[in-house]
């Protein structure tokens, strides 16, 4: 990633911290569990898990290194030397398999679009593809609060089931994908999907750098014409411990990479929370759950917002 | 008894026969004038510009036409609905008539099957350029999904133009052999290798008559529920796949089904006049069968239109978000001139034509089907486009652009229909001269009390249910014959 934009993405701290965010904050810990491999379990069920450790991994280094909330450049340097640990998801049976998840923490959310614009960036797409996209919806008080949409990673996903050629799939991870060597490019599942999620490739993709990966469902970089692609979770980063693109670039930590299997969440300010825990306590809630779709996403509400406008 | 084919049992020398069979083969020996080759060139050139922005939208991508992000699904879904629409009519109608058994169809079966199955072949091909990537898909084979309605789509599409090929061809096979002998020596050598290969070894043998009679019978039957679920599917493609406000709704299904019967017999109404004004058929195709199509059209005209408030009175009334916002584009917003030009244009003038006596003539007839084509197109354009621009999560909606590729496609596929049409009648008699013959034969009385009585029945063994003689071509029925109709049926029967 380009480090002036990196740098610029994380520059903003967030402005009030809520104390028990703070609080929860767990660069010690996360130390710990770097160390030895296992912690005891009971009351931090969260750190135990093996499949979490270099997400972690990657937030200790950030905390360490910077000693400050945001992410510097080093840190991403640091990001990339923890991808090189070999993968760990390869001898899983699927019941311990991570189960990927996001929360979105809205109160803290500016509008910024830096999620946007590292998404963008991170998969070379085109100015009006957003697979993580930053609504600026209004309360029916007359104010307006942000709430940024990517794919719901729904668990009973609408899209999969309409799409004629079965291109679209979600994979053991509980990630929806999109086989763009398969897929016609018909459009059913953008009529499908209740949340706007998927985008046609219009245009001809921008030309594209070299790639750590080949063009695969995980990494579908550079996209193909004419097919339909959305937002994939970077799917291809989690198994390396990092944090989705998205994730990664919120300064405001409003972005919550979590895991079902291991109930831990983290987010790029290095605060790890209990997933499980965190979403009852913030009465988190799903986009437009009486669709059925079941998504993985939850939304934090924090500004009065009364979901009346999930259409 | 010593079997003839149907046209040896009538008298050979009748000029009138003679008539009729030289109308039939009309557009073969017709030397092309100025109109006809202007309009083949024009229809041509709209084509050949079609597939270069087929082309275009391949190697440039679907922004060519029009298609973005915010409006994913747009015009050529709606003239894929449009244009398999209007072939249900030509179908139906055809299909209905013949089991009704009304006798005043056989000039017009013809014109409306053949209607049908050109639009089928340019409506299924209506589609591809709406698919992203067309060289996939051959997946709908290698890998369908079950459970995706579009497989079914697909599936329904396939066999439903299947039937209506062979509906058509069927009763072309004996005009084959009327056209060979009136053509004589004009047929010319690569029309008689076609008919050749068409035939199917027809001998007119009353065996193979009685065969193609049964088949007749039974596509007739089936060719119905294939159409509905035709249009059924076409309408769930909607309703079952999406959330979305207006196209998740039950009533989509008959929907489509009414203004597919609705608009195609329009289409029907259409190509009928088009083909009797330039081949002077007015002796054959009257008055008469516009009336009654026209009259036709009434009850699938009203019926859609109650339809429409049905389906549209809930959703405004007590106004959920997204069917609320896009009935407010759809009655005074930005869409609002279109749809109001639809609801008066589409339903409530053509309504109002056939049913006043004094409008009820072939002009004003063939206005209202003037209207009814386009502005059912116009109807399936919004309702393909104002759901898919609607944003789901704020309520917004996007633009649909409009750009020469999208426009010039949309032209091609509606140009290909009547050139397929004009090729069509090149190859095959313009009127179903073989089951006209068989109606007059009805008619004369004589003969045909000797046929019948010899356990022939009149050969072709199509359903006789109606009794009103009344309205072929050729006057001078009686009721003492419709009686021996059904006696001769009868026997038949047993
Ligand atoms: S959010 Fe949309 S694209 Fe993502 S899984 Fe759900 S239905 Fe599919
Ligand atoms: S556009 Fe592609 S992924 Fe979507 S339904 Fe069609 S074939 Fe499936």
């Amino acid at each position: 990633m380009n480090e002036d934009e990196l740098s610029k993405m994380n520059g903003s701290p967030p402005d009030e911290p809520e104390p028990d965010l703070l609080a929860s904050l767990v660069p010690a810990k996360v130390a710990d569990s770097l160390d030895g491999d296992e912690v005891a379990a009971e009351d931090q069920p969260a750190f135990s898990r093996r499949q979490f450790l270099t997400s972690l991994a990657v937030m200790g280094a950030a905390v360490g290194l910077g000693s400050q909330l945001v992410k510097t450049p080093a840190a991403s340097a640091a990001t990339t030397t923890t991808a090189t640990q070999p993968a760990q998801a390869t001898s899983r049976t699927r019941a311990t398999l991570p189960q990927w998840t996001m929360i979105m923490d809205l109160r803290y959310c500016n509008g910024c679009n830096d999620c946007t614009t590292a998404c963008q960036y991170t998969h070379v797409l085109p100015k009006d593809i957003t697979w993580i996209k930053v609504y600026e919806m209004s309360n029916p008080d007359g104010q307006s609060y942000y709430l940024p949409r990517l794919c719901q990673m729904c668990e009973d996903p609408p899209c999969q089931a309409v799409c004629p050629v079965g291109a679209t799939f979600r994979n053991d991870e509980g990630i929806v994908l999109i086989d763009q060597n398969v897929c016609i490019g018909c459009r059913t599942c953008m009529a499908a999907c209740p949340y706007e999620s998927r985008y046609f490739n219009t245009e001809p993709m921008p030309t594209v750098p070299k790639q750590p990966f080949p063009p695969s469902p995980e990494w579908p970089v550079p996209q193909q014409m004419n097919t339909v692609g959305k937002c994939v979770l970077c799917a291809a980063d989690l198994s390396k411990g990092m944090l989705p693109s998205c994730a990664q670039a919120c300064g405001m930590g409003v972005i919550y990479l979590g895991d079902l299997t291991s109930d831990v969440a983290v987010n790029s300010q290095g605060n790890a929370v209990k997933l499980s825990q965190f979403v009852k306590e913030n009465d988190a809630v799903h986009l437009k759950e009486e669709l059925g779709t079941n998504p993985r996403v939850w939304y934090i509400p924090g500004h009065g917002q009364d979901w009346k406008d999930s259409y | 008894m010593s079997r003839m084919t149907t046209y040896e049992r009538l008298p050979q020398d009748d000029p009138e026969r003679q008539k009729l069979r030289e109308a039939a083969i009309r557009p073969m020996v017709q030397k092309p004038g100025r109109g006809y080759k202007l309009l083949v060139g024009v229809l041509g050139i709209l084509v050949i510009l079609a597939l270069v922005a087929f082309y275009l939208q391949i190697v440039d991508g679907r922004s060519v036409d029009a298609y973005s992000n915010e409006a994913f699904w747009g015009l050529f879904i709606a003239n894929f609905i449009t244009i398999v629409g209007a072939s249900y009519g030509g179908a139906v109608v055809s299909a209905v008539l013949r089991l009704v058994g009304a006798t005043w169809r056989a000039p017009l079966v013809r014109i409306a099957e053949a209607t049908a199955v050109a639009t089928v072949i340019v409506g299924g091909a209506a589609i591809i350029p709406s698919v992203g990537v067309p060289g996939r898909m051959w997946e709908f084979i290698a890998r369908p999904n079950f459970s995706s309605p579009l497989i079914w789509d697909a599936l329904a599409i396939g066999t439903y133009a299947f039937a209506s090929i062979v509906f058509f061809f069927l009763p072309v096979i004996p005009d084959l052999a009327v056209a060979k002998e009136t053509m004589g020596d004009r047929a010319g050598k690569t029309r008689t290798t076609i008919w050749r290969w068409l035939s199917c070894r027809w001998n007119g043998s009353g065996r193979q008559e009685k065969l193609l009679g049964r088949m007749m019978t039974i596509l007739a039957i089936m060719i119905i529920p294939l159409a509905v679920s035709v249009h059924s599917v076409l309408g769930w493609a909607f309703a079952n796949t999406s959330f979305r406000p207006w196209w998740s709704e039950e009533l989509w299904a008959p929907l489509f089904v009414i203004a597919a019967l609705y608009s195609g017999i329009a289409n029907v109404i259409l190509s009928l006049a088009a083909l009797r004004h330039a081949y002077h058929l007015e002796d054959y195709i009257t008055e008469r069968h516009f009336k009654s199509l026209g009259l036709l059209m009434l009850p699938f005209g009203a019926a859609y239109l109650y339809m429409e408030v049905a389906d549209f009175l809930p959703g405004s009334y007590h106004g959920e978000p997204g069917t609320a916002a896009v009935f407010k584009q759809l009655f005074v917003g930005s869409y609002a001139p279109w749809f109001w030009l639809f609801i008066v244009m589409g339903i409530v003038v053509p309504i109002l034509i056939v049913s006043m006596r004094r409008t009820r003539k072939i002009g004003w007839i063939v206005l209202a089907a003037g209207f009814v084509v386009p502005t059912f197109w116009l109807n399936r354009f919004l309702m393909v486009a104002v759901p898919a621009t609607y944003d789901m999560i704020n309520g917004s909606f996007g633009t649909y652009a409009w750009t020469w590729e999208n426009i010039a496609i949309t032209l091609g596929s509606v140009a290909a229909v009547p050139l397929i049409l004009l090729l069509i009648f090149r190859v095959v008699p313009i009127l179903s001269v073989t089951e006209m013959e068989n109606m007059e034969m009805e008619s004369l009385a004589q003969e045909a009390e000797a046929l019948m009585h010899a356990g022939n029945g009149n050969g072709n063994g199509y359903v006789q249910r109606e009794k009103a003689l009344e309205g072929t071509y050729r006057p001078g029925a009686t009721d003492e014959f419709e009686e021996e109709d059904d006696f001769a049926r009868g026997e038949e029967e047993e």
